[in-house]
This record gives structure tokens, sequence and C-alpha cells, in this order.
């Protein structure tokens, strides 16, 4: 069992952000984020809506190119890679997406081999095998001939996550992964991502912004808010914080009070800069 | 009048900036069908043989009967207006240069327009929508090797193919009319027809169709592509893929007839 709240510096990190900066037009989104993420680490990113954790989720898998800043994923920048670096370093990384994003024309099985389809050259019985050894893992065995709109959303979600480990990543993405399900499953789905991390040694990412499920899952936490981070610690570094909005955050308080009434103001009347 | 020129000048910069995306994915299209495999990104011939099977050979019933449909209706009009000279048979190099250089291309872009251009926007919206793009992405795969080189090369061959079968169609029913209205032989029809036609004036359709058959493509996937805004943003791109498709279909023609027909 591993010790709560890993610190990141003390494996070799296989995510680091330097000062990340976003915009969507002429809005800053992520204003000077910095991350360490280490080896076999479960970190949760958590936040508010519009804190900015997609934008950073999306900037991570290489999605949006950032205004200023670096992002180095296994070692290496994903903005400077060419575009044969960055499909091998793609290999090593799995994604689940909020909705699944699985291929609505693909069974399940097909959706899980995609990958090994993509990117091996085994013959398809071997694929078929391995897509149904990664749908036991996740529970669906006998699934694999349905497609994704004949699954419930739980279902869906382990399907996606199946798919994402199908070429055992180092690293793992999982973007909100209890959002439109029911306790029980998500519960189950947490116990289903401590499993592979302990099964797998992956690293895992996972954005959220479940207090429950963090909690559970997290060796340390990120917090962001109004696109910075107001904090990353362990579990009890985050429980004890006298951040403000920290708290407010984890006691469900609304924490949009404005601070700094000139720019309440200029928001009011459209002069916001 | 500012808000109206400015509405103007960023509809302007977005035509054009639209236009050098469309330029751009063609480009890269071509890219992936010829270097992929070399990669080790291969266009699937699986997915091209699907798209083929879905632009050209369910299109092939409702070619046959607009097509032949519009030959009679062509034949009916030629022989109306041509009897008043007495010169009835003179409607035969009409239909026959007609229809191989001009109606079969149009209505066979007409009708893939409709079926395919706002299927395509229709597959890659929802897919933009469900993050299935991005899937796609960081699963390493390129969207547009995956997706738009098949849709592409599956429009080219089958577009042309299609045209050959209007041109057919409609000279058929064309001729079913002469051989009623004019009491002639239908052998001795397609003899005429046949002894008209020069290779050029086949091509003249083909190449049109060939051309119409890289617009679709491009305007199906590039309003795909930027669909944005659930279930209202997907019927506005794929109406807004089929009414360009069709713009784009009746302006390259004119300018192709314009530069051919000189």
């Amino acid at each position: 069992m591993r010790s709560e709240g890993t610190n990141s510096t003390d494996t070799e990190p296989l995510i680091e952000v330097e000062d990340l900066v976003t915009y969507y037009g002429q809005r800053r989104i992520l204003d000077g984020i910095n991350l360490r993420v280490g080896t076999g680490e479960i970190r949760v990113i958590m936040g508010g809506s519009g804190s900015g954790k997609s934008t950073l989720l999306r900037h991570l898998l290489g999605l949006n190119i950032p205004a200023a800043g670096r992002i180095r994923l296994l070692g290496k920048d994903i903005n400077r890679l060419d575009s044969q670096a960055m499909y091998q370093l793609r290999k090593q990384i799995g994604v689940s997406f909020q909705g699944g994003a699985l291929f609505n024309s693909l069974t399940v099985g097909e959706n899980v081999a995609f990958p090994l389809r993509e990117h091996t050259r085994l013959d398809a019985n071997t694929m078929r095998i391995m897509a149904r050894m990664k749908l036991e893992v996740v529970n669906l065995a006998g699934f694999e001939d349905l497609y994704p709109a004949e699954l419930s959303g739980g279902m869906i979600k382990r399907a996606a996550l199946a798919r994402a480990i199908v070429m055992d990543p180092k690293l793992l993405f999982f973007d909100e992964p209890s959002a439109g399900l029911d306790p029980v499953v998500s519960a189950e789905l947490d116990e289903l991502i401590l499993r592979l991390r302990d099964s797998m040694n992956i690293t895992i990412v996972v954005v959220t912004h479940e207090l429950d499920s963090a909690f559970k899952i997290a060796d340390s936490i990120t917090i962001l808010d109004q696109g910075r981070i107001a904090l990353t610690g362990s579990k009890q570094a985050v429980r004890a914080s006298d951040n403000e909005r920290v708290q407010a955050l984890l006691n469900r308080r609304a924490g949009g009070e404005e601070l700094d009434h000139d720019a309440y103001l200029a928001r009011l009347t459209g002069k916001a800069s | 009048m500012q808000t109206a020129t400015g509405q103007l000048g960023r509809r302007v910069v977005n035509g054009v900036e639209e236009f050098g995306y469309g330029a751009l994915l063609l480009l890269e299209s071509i890219y992936w069908l010829l270097f992929g495999r070399w990669r080790h990104q291969a266009v699937r011939w699986s997915a091209v043989a699907e798209e083929m099977m879905n632009i050209g050979v369910l299109a092939v019933p409702v070619v046959v009967v607009l097509s032949g449909a519009n030959g009679v209706m062509m034949a009916l009009q030629g022989i109306y207006t041509l009897q008043d000279f007495g010169a009835e048979s003179q409607v035969i190099p009409g239909l026959a240069y007609s229809i191989t250089r001009e109606f079969g291309a149009l209505i066979v872009g007409i009708v893939v327009a409709g079926r395919s251009g706002s299927a395509i926007a229709a597959r890659i919206g929802a897919m933009q929508m469900s993050q299935e793009i991005d899937a796609l992405r960081v699963l390493g795969v390129n969207p547009v090797r995956y997706l738009v080189s098949p849709i592409l090369l599956a429009m080219v061959i089958m577009v042309p193919l299609l045209t050959v079968l209007a041109d057919t169609m409609a000279l058929t029913g064309g001729g079913l009319l002469c051989v009623f209205q004019l009491h002639m032989g239908f052998q001795s029809y397609w003899q005429t027809v046949l002894s008209l036609l020069a290779v050029s004036d086949i091509m003249q359709g083909i190449i049109k169709s060939a051309v119409f058959a890289t617009l679709i493509g491009l305007i199906g996937c590039i309003n795909g592509f930027s669909a944005t805004g659930g279930a209202d943003g997907l019927g506005r791109v794929t109406t807004r893929s089929v009414v360009l498709c069709i713009a784009a279909i009746v302006v390259a023609d004119m300018i192709f007839t314009f530069f051919l027909s000189r």
C-alpha cells in the first residue's frame, strides 16, 4: 500500500509543466502553471467550473498549443516534437475522455483494439484476445460485440478506460471519471483506477470536480482556481489549507465572492480588459 | 454602417481563411495518400471501399432515376422547340453534347452533394462534438489521414463513374423519347449519338465531375470539423455544407464551361 501524499519530486517526473500561459481570444485562461507529477503517482487536478482544469488537460494532451511555457511528458517537450516523435510518444499515453469518446461506428471490441490496429502489426486474432483481456480488467467481458450506443454511461467509461490502457501506457489521463454516474458506479470506477495503478504502475492524472472521488484515489492533489494553481499537496495538506478559495471548494460553498471590486465593476459595465 | 462594413470584412476574412484551410486539407490528404505508408500511417483501403460504397454504389438508384428523367425532359423540350423549324431530328446532337459535357456531371454533383455532402458534415461534426476527433489525435492517428483522405479518394473515383452512368441513362432516356416521337430505331439513335461524340466531349464531363467530387468532399469535411454547439450546431453545418456544395458546383461548372467551350 502506498503512503498518502507521495512527493512528486522524489521520483523522476513524468509530467513537467513550466510557466504555462494560455489564452482563449483575449482572455487569459491559464496563468503561470507549474506542475510536476512523479512516476507511479495518482495526481488529481481539481477546481470549480471555469478554473481552467479542462484547458490544462487539453494542453497536457498536446491538443492545444500554449501561448507561453513548456510541457514535458516522459522527458520530452511536446510542443517541440516533430510529428513522428509525437506519434511515438502518443503510443505511451492513454486517455479516457469525459464522455468516453468511443468511436460510435465501431463495436466495443473494435474500439479497444483500435490502438493495436493502428500502431502494431499484430494479427486480428491476437488483437481480439488482447482487447478481451483489457475488457476483463474493466469488468466488461462479453460486451465486445455491442456498439457504444447500447452501453450505459458507466460501461462507456470503463470501455474507454480499456481502450486507454490497451497499449500498456506509462501515463494515463482520466477526464471527469465520475461525471454523470451514480455513486456506486463512480466508486467502482475509483477502485478500478487504484487497481490499475497498483497492478500496472501507471502514472495517472485525473481531472475531476468530485471531492469524494478525488480524496479516495489521489496521492496528491492540485487545486486550480481562476487559471492559477491555488495549492498542490497531499490530501492532508489540502484539507489543512487555510486558503479561503480552497476551503470554499472543499466545503462546496459558493467561493465566487468578488475580491476585487474594481474588476467586478469593470465587468458589469463591459469595460473589463 | 461601421458594423455592416465590419461584418462584411469579417465574412471576407473568414471566407479566405476557410478557402486556405480547404487547400491545406486537400494537400494534407494527398500527402497521406502518397506517403502515409512510409510514415506507418497508411490510408486504409477498407475505409476507402466503405466510402466508395456510401458515396457511389448507394447513390446509383437515385442517379439512374434522375438522369433518365432528365434525358426524357431534355428530349421533350428539344423536340417541342425544334418542331417549329421542322428540325426535330437536330435534338440528338443537342442531347449528346449537353448531357455529356454538362448535365450528366451536374446531376451527379447535385445528387452527391445532397446525399454525401450533408452526411460527411454530419458524421464528422458528430465525431467532433463527442470528442472522437480528439480521441483520434491522442491515439496518435491523424484525423485527416483517417477520415478525409478515404473520403476524397472515394469521391474522385466514384463521382466520375457515376457521371458515366448518368450520361448513359440520360442519353437512354432521351433516346426512348426520340424512338416514340421521331419514329426512329433505338439502334440508329445510338449510332448517331456515338458518331457525334468525341472523346473530349465525354472527358469534359468527367474532368468536371472530378472537380465537383473534390469540392464536395472538402466542403463536407471542413464544415464537419468546424461543428460546435450541440444538435443545433450540427444541423447548421449540415445545411451549410449542402448549400455550399451546390453553390461551389454551379460556380465551378460555369468557370469550366467558360474555358472549355472556347
